[in-house]
């Protein structure tokens, strides 16, 4: 009994290292069609679900200058309007035509990768200030009959569940948003702004955590020695929490930038390179969350290859944090 | 100077403190107010298709509480591996590390790998593929939530069983659960509150269904994708319902979360 028992714990601990191989194969494979039509260009490609002519595509990935030639060759025909020479021409280049141009549809991942660095990057600016002043008030301002109830809210409202926040983002605050900043209701910068109200609570819960972790006794010192409170937390709270601090932030970051619900409803979900901040776009989970449904074929393996791209930054972002940041103690 | 200086500093604090929790107010108050007005009794009577909301509840409850079934017993193990068996060892470690990043995986990723594995070689969504992703978002938050417990039961405890001559397992199971078992609880309870209100692994695994349906072989009614698609509709009676569904849903969430609170501080 005693063996079995310890060889099942040992199984499902095990288990959590199987599921993340698994996800991550899983993944790969989906993605691996498009992986090997479009490599690491699918990284800095803006177009998505757009159809190219099939031979300038083809040219395209070996070399962009024999694709100048190419075209300058296909006008030239064209003005000659030696119409059976082009059909003999393209009947040569490509295989499934007959006068007009081939197409195939190509992907890139740049628009929804910029969308979410961009709306996690608004988010972060927005936050991590107010979840600062809220952490000091809790951790240090407060009296205890209000840093309690407070905290305990703070904390209920990080357990709330994310698609009402983008809810009410986008039936309540985005028309303000446009209203007062202009452009769209839904765009980068609402999208932005409500991830970063949602993930507030969360980043100010665990921050004031950090900052708790001060022992009085120095915080004493300091004031007996005539420090300010401000001075206090400048130099005596922020250097001994500094770690943890930081350390929360990268977690927040990593909780903002997978957020699907959140921003799902505000960021637009267009295929489109914002200009300005107010433009709309689309992030890569809000991409699979909108697209997944009547993908197919090199659509969906594309989907996979930015699931995929997500996965890995937000892994590598979490266990950075995690390393380096929060070790925590070990007992 | 120094001490105009701190003045600005906490008042900034303080008003940075305050717009924060303006901002979360406004969102419970506008939830509470468009949720509470549009509450009838018909909506926990009646299904999605005639305006009601019941085989949501129902099907969000089910799929969560399936989840549970299969994500508490195996984390719950697993976490007794890390800190009981494989205590202070690299590979307990490496497990504990990786768990503690899992539990920040992108939700919609996870859905993605469900969908791959479970949905498309089965020719379509269902409910068993929707708490499957459920029960892998679960299994971490359970496993950290047992560690942290099990920490704090005091070691003297365990030497006292073994000392006694009792095995390992039994000092697990009589003594180390039994000192842990109210903290483990709520652990449960808030790894439950946060599933039963996780929309993206459901989005493409379980889908949703606007009639009532107990069969986990075909799409399955869920409340957060329900709330998703409802937004998303142009008239006013479906925004009023998603409203109700969301005000329920939040009202769900925050009762177990409220309940597992209590239970720790009762027994401390």
């Amino acid at each position: 009994m005693e063996k079995i028992f310890q060889k099942l714990s040992l199984l499902s601990a095990s288990l959590v290292f199987i599921i993340l191989i698994g996800i991550f194969t899983t993944l790969f494979i989906s993605a691996k069609p498009a992986i090997d039509e479009f490599g690491f260009g699918f990284i800095t490609d803006a177009r998505w679900n757009t159809e190219v002519p099939l031979n300038q595509s083809n040219e395209k990935e070996k070399q962009t200058d024999t694709l100048k030639e190419d075209t300058t060759q296909n006008s030239v025909s064209d003005s000659d309007d030696d119409l059976l020479a082009e059909d003999e021409d393209l009947m040569g280049d490509d295989e499934d035509l007959d006068d007009e141009v081939a197409t195939k549809t190509v992907y890139g991942g740049l628009v929804p990768i910029v969308g979410t660095i961009l709306s996690t990057v608004i988010a972060m600016v927005f936050a991590v200030p107010i979840a600062m002043g809220i952490a000091i008030f809790l951790a240090e301002m407060a009296p205890k009959k209000i840093s309690i109830p407070v905290g305990i809210a703070i904390e209920l409202l990080a357990a709330i569940p994310s698609i009402i926040f983008g809810m009410w983002g986008l039936f309540y605050f985005a028309p303000i948003i446009s209203e007062t900043f202009g452009g769209y209701q839904v765009s980068l910068l609402t999208a932005g702004l409500v991830l970063g109200i949602m993930i507030l609570p969360f980043m100010a819960a665990i921050t004031r955590d950090s900052m708790k972790t001060t022992p009085d006794i120095l915080k004493e010192s300091a004031y007996a020695l005539g420090a300010t409170k401000f001075e206090v937390i400048k130099d005596v709270i922020f250097p001994y929490s500094k770690v943890g601090i930081i350390g929360s932030i990268i977690l927040s970051l990593g909780r903002a930038l997978g957020e699907t619900m959140a921003v799902a409803f505000l960021i637009g979900a267009v295929y489109n390179l914002p200009e300005k901040i107010t433009d709309p776009t689309i992030s890569i989970p809000v991409a699979m969350a909108v697209n997944f449904g009547e993908a197919a074929g090199l659509g969906e393996s594309a989907l996979f290859y930015l699931g995929l791209i997500l996965f890995v930054l937000s892994f590598g972002i979490i266990s950075f944090a995690k390393f380096y940041f929060l070790k925590r103690n070990k007992g | 100077m120094r001490l105009l200086l701190n003045k600005i500093i906490l008042a900034l604090s303080l008003v940075s403190a305050l717009i924060g929790l303006a901002f979360l107010g406004w969102i419970l108050v506008t939830l509470a107010i468009k949720g509470a007005s549009a509450m009838s009794a018909s909506l926990f009577i009646k299904d999605l298709v005639d305006n009601g909301l019941r085989n949501l509840i129902v099907g969000q409850l089910i799929l969560a509480g399936l989840a549970s079934f299969v994500g508490i017993p195996l984390g719950i193990v697993a976490g007794i591996y890390i800190r009981e068996y494989g205590q202070g060892s690299k590979y307990a470690e490496f497990i504990r590390d990786l768990s503690d990043i899992m539990m920040s995986a992108p939700s919609i990723v996870i859905g993605a790998f469900v969908f791959a594995l479970l949905v498309k070689p089965f020719g379509g969504p269902s409910g068993f593929a929707g708490a499957f992703a459920l029960a892998i978002m679960m299994i971490p938050i359970v496993i950290n939530t047992t560690d942290s417990m099990l920490s704090l039961v005091p070691k003297e405890l365990r030497e006292a069983g073994i000392a006694l001559g009792a095995s390992k397992y039994k000092v697990i199971f009589n003594i180390v659960i039994r000192a842990a078992k109210v903290g483990i609880m709520t652990g449960i309870l808030l790894s439950f509150a946060r599933i039963v209100g996780e929309t993206a692994p459901l989005l493409f695994t379980s889908e949703t269904s606007n009639y009532f349906t107990l069969d986990l072989t075909s799409s399955f009614p869920s409340m957060t994708v329900s709330i998703y698609s409802l937004a998303n509709e142009p008239e006013e009676s479906a925004r009023d319902l998603a409203w109700s569904a969301s005000f329920i849903l939040t009202i769900m969430v925050l009762l177990i979360n409220l309940t597992g609170r209590y239970i720790t501080r009762n027994k401390k």
